[in-house]
């Protein structure tokens, strides 16, 4: 996995980390220069996992292209759609109907907390321990379950569609997630004993990749990664769509900016979406889950833009129309893209151990970068 | 002082290692919590969901027929050309042309398995079956023709 | 009654009633050999099948269950495997060194298997100051991991080395002065002596307070010795390449991986025998019906049965933690272990000295 390419003439030495890694990164490839085991430069070359998705878009109509953002940060695949579809209901002027608002922000945050729960489970196995990896997986396992029963898929969900959602609630929907959420509940004091509580994995986190407050946002930094660092910049706070502004939840900030902060929003924020479906799943009114819309798609000629909170961070939709029935030129704005650049300033001066657990904090998924 | 917190420290450091070991102790000694499906063997009693994506499938009924008109829409609708519908003109009992559907062909290969055609086809002709061991030795078998011989248009349908 | 000690009479009376002595010496140490390769083979087989299963328990899942009944067959499948791959010797490698160095390992567990007594007299070799042979040759065993990293001639294979070499070489120190509180309670060196000081009730019991701590210090300092997580820094895979072993494959890394859980198995008999009583039942002061009772199980049973246990529980340490950096590594040993282990030696010898334990 590492290996020296060479030595400049200071005498320092050029390893390379990457593109295969033991742990669920993906294919990310980072040049380090190393001056004896402390870390001088890191630069990350990606490109690996490239697909041209945005080309591609151009090809397809707008009822089409939503399911290969399902591919891009495939862990919140229902939030991309999401995103696609709230861009294009925002050219069209279409208005979603109450029930098909519930369902979606009930599925964004059903997608959040699997997101999260495998980003704790590879963050723990990047430092070591590899039981916290099963048992987020088993939650996880729950999650995709649901899905699976009332959309068909379990990891790229081509669900929201322009208008609403592509099919009705298993009528085993709710009885299924307020299952989850009371198991969910017993598990999480088991998730503080097992891992936050414990004094190594404290250790290894504190005072570890220490982004300040101005840093974060210089560097273009969203979701808890800017969080931690103290930044509000919640999404679903400032822009609210759909029906985030009729829900009660808080937005979770902390100060300190290192890799143990971003650890302690993460689950914070777990804690938070739980919150949000304990308020919407009882009372999802009855109507239609899907609004009428012509067969064939046209988008007004002019330019449109949609931000949604992933569990990354923000994503950002633009699509540029010129009257046809296929987009001509769709851009994403990706929330790990961003994420990633403040990774060398985090790292400077620290060794080789020290970058893992920072990288593993700042959860990236390579898709998303590379698009 | 110094001799209070350095107490405290260790303290603290066993009593966090302790519940820790806690937790694996308790999964350790409860076997039931134990989820693994042994998959090859649990064939018979595996049950998917039923709108599980599995591959696209023409439904026929106990007369070998099917509700195709050979529209195309689920070959416009799809992203990827997944799907190619190849027409044939039948002779109706009156002598009018009818059109109808000689060949459904479906490249497995390429499916995305996205939903888009069956949500477009306006006579629910197609679903999506539970099957998922895809896996062949040999690529032509991933083209799949999807109307069985014989097979013929359903009456009454447009 | 089954017992071991039987057998070793039986066998020692038939060759010297029919070959002169020397044959008959010359005999029994090859018997001996023979015995022990074949004990650590299935150590080693059995005690990665144990691993394997205690971590896929706590991992909730089921471990490998295909291969023979349960699974028991496994590791005997891995290591036909590995000895069925090409054992590569790097360009530029020391031949030499390079070869000797899993020998080394091995030798020294081997060495070590000599005073530790599995059953009532079913001792190799009983000398007098047996706990210190066995603290002088658990040290050689850095003398292989260094001559393995340096001849790999691999800049990454030399920098596990040496931070394993600096890792064994520190913790040695708490684990042996944990061992030296129980020496001074005992009063001799000689492993027969403190199992049998054992008679009514193991040291854990009998001196409360300083044994526990010594016990914790002995199991953290040993886990650390052998390179387990959580400090195995050393040899982490998502780190920097996989340590002093990254070059060899095949046989030698075959022979090290085995060394590896034989270095477990000893340091667990040395616990065993040190805190819990080796191979001596369960005897409570003088409830002469109760240690009656417990006569009856075999004496093997018992050290066996306790040696599992220890090992369980450094199992049980390995699939809970994540690793410690190797500054916070070297950090607890000379910080808090040493310290500890030091005042508590010092509260071993009060205690013995005023009569303070049972």
């Amino acid at each position: 996995m590492i290996e020296e390419i060479g030595r400049t003439t200071e005498g320092d030495l050029i390893i390379n980390v990457g593109p295969q890694h033991p742990a669920t990164h993906g294919v990310l490839h980072l040049v380090i220069t190393l001056n004896g085991e402390t870390i001088k430069k890191v630069e990350p070359h990606l490109g690996y996992i490239h697909r041209s998705i945005e080309k591609m878009c151009e090809s397809l109509s707008y009822r089409q292209f939503i399911y290969v953002t399902s591919r891009m940060d495939y862990l919140s695949s229902h939030i991309n759609n999401h995103a696609c579809a709230l861009c294009v209901e925002k050219g069209l002027q279409i208005e979603v109907p109450q029930r098909a608002q519930y369902i979606r922000v009930i599925m964004d945050e059903l997608t959040r907390i699997a997101s999260h729960e495998l980003w704790w489970g590879a963050m723990a196995m990047d430092l070591g321990a590899f039981t916290p990896f099963f048992h987020a997986f088993r939650e996880r396992e729950n999650i995709t379950d649901i899905m699976e029963k009332t959309c068909g898929a379990r990891l790229t969900m081509n669900y929201m569609v322009p208008g609403g959602v592509m099919a009705e609630l298993h009528p085993d929907f709710q009885k299924d997630v307020q299952r989850f959420i009371q198991l969910y509940k017993s598990k999480f004091e088991e998730y503080n004993e097992l891992v936050t509580g414990n004094i190594i994995f404290q250790n290894r986190m504190k005072s570890v990749g220490v982004l300040s407050k101005e840093d974060a946002i210089s560097y273009g930094c969203s979701g808890p990664v800017a969080r931690a660092s103290g930044v509000f910049c919640d999404i679903r706070k400032l822009y609210p769509y759909d029906i985030y502004n009729k829900v009660e939840f808080e937005e979770i900030i902390e100060t300190e900016g290192d890799s143990f902060a971003r650890y302690l929003v993460r689950l914070k924020e777990m804690q938070q979406s739980i919150h949000i479906i304990e308020q919407l799943l009882g009372d999802i009114p009855e109507g239609d889950f899907q609004a009428k819309t012509k067969a064939v798609l046209k988008l007004p000629k002019g330019e449109f833009y949609q931000r949604v909170e992933t569990a990354r961070g923000e994503l950002g939709v633009y699509i540029v129309s010129e009257g046809g029935t296929t987009p001509y030129r769709i851009k994403f704005r990706s929330p790990g893209f961003s994420n990633l650049s403040a990774l060398e300033h985090m790292v400077k001066g620290l060794k080789i151990g020290d970058l893992i657990a920072a990288m593993g904090s700042l959860d990236l998924v390579i898709p998303d970068i590379d698009r | 002082m110094f001799l209070k917190d350095y107490i405290k420290d260790v303290y603290g450091a066993i009593r966090s290692v302790l519940k820790g070991m806690r937790v694996t102790g308790y999964y350790f000694t409860h076997h039931k919590e134990i989820i693994t499906e042994q998959y090859p063997d649990n064939r018979e009693t595996l049950k998917l969901a039923e709108r599980f994506r599995g591959e696209v499938v023409l439904l026929h009924d106990e007369k070998n027929e099917h509700a195709c008109t050979g529209c195309s829409a689920c070959e416009i609708a799809c992203p990827n050309g997944t799907i190619k519908i190849i027409n044939k003109f039948d002779i109706s009992p009156d002598g009018k042309k009818k059109k109808a559907i000689d060949t459904f062909v479906y490249h497995l290969e390429l499916c995305t398995m996205c939903n888009l055609c069956i949500e477009a086809c306006p006579t629910d002709a197609i679903k999506m079956a539970q099957t998922f061991e895809h896996s062949v030795f040999d690529r032509s078998k991933l083209t799949k023709k999807l109307n069985n011989e014989g097979s013929k248009l359903r009456e009454g349908i447009e | 009654m089954f017992s071991l000690e039987n057998i070793t009479r039986i066998i020692h009376e038939w060759l010297n009633s029919h070959f002169n002595p020397t044959i008959a010496l010359v005999t029994e140490f090859i018997l001996v050999g023979v015995a022990s390769i074949t004990l650590f083979a299935l150590l080693g087989l059995s005690l990665v099948w144990m691993e394997r299963k205690v971590a896929a328990v706590m991992q909730i899942r089921l471990g490998p269950n295909r291969v023979g009944p349960k699974g028991i067959f496994q590791t005997t499948a891995d290591t036909l495997k590995l000895l069925m791959k090409e054992g590569l010797v790097p360009d530029g490698a020391d031949k030499f060194l390079f070869n000797l160095a899993p020998f080394i390992v091995m030798i020294v567990g081997m060495l070590i298997l000599a005073p530790i007594a599995f059953a009532k007299n079913f001792q190799i070799w009983d000398i007098n100051i047996g706990v210190l042979y066995l603290s002088a040759i658990s040290s050689l065993s850095v003398i292989g991991i260094l001559m393995a990293g340096w001849a790999s001639n691999n800049k990454y294979s030399l920098l596990g080395a040496m931070r394993s070499g600096a890792q064994i070489v520190s913790y040695e120190l708490s684990a042996g002065l944990s061992v030296l509180s129980i020496v001074v309670m005992t009063g001799s060196l000689s492993i027969k002596d403190i199992i049998l000081s054992q008679q009514d009730g193991w040291w854990i019991f009998k001196a409360h307070i300083p044994a526990l701590i010594s016990f914790i210090i002995f199991i953290i300092a040993v886990t650390a010795e052998t390179n387990r997580a959580p400090f195995d820094m050393a040899e982490a895979e998502s780190e920097l390449t996989a340590g002093f072993h990254t070059e060899y494959s095949g046989m030698r890394f075959a022979l090290f991986f085995l060394a590896e859980y034989i270095n477990i198995f000893i340091v667990c008999a040395i616990g065993a025998t040190l805190f819990f009583g080796g191979w001596m039942p369960l005897h409570i002061g003088n409830w002469q019906a109760f240690n009656h009772i417990m006569d009856y199980i075999p004496s093997s049973l018992w050290f066996f049965g306790k040696t599992l246990g220890l090992i369980f529980l450094i199992m049980w340490f390995r699939w809970t933690f994540p690793r410690l950096r190797i500054d916070q590594l070297l950090n607890l040993e000379w910080k808090y272990l040493l310290p500890i282990s030091m005042f508590n030696l010092l509260l071993m010898a009060v205690v013995a000295i005023k009569g303070w334990h049972f």
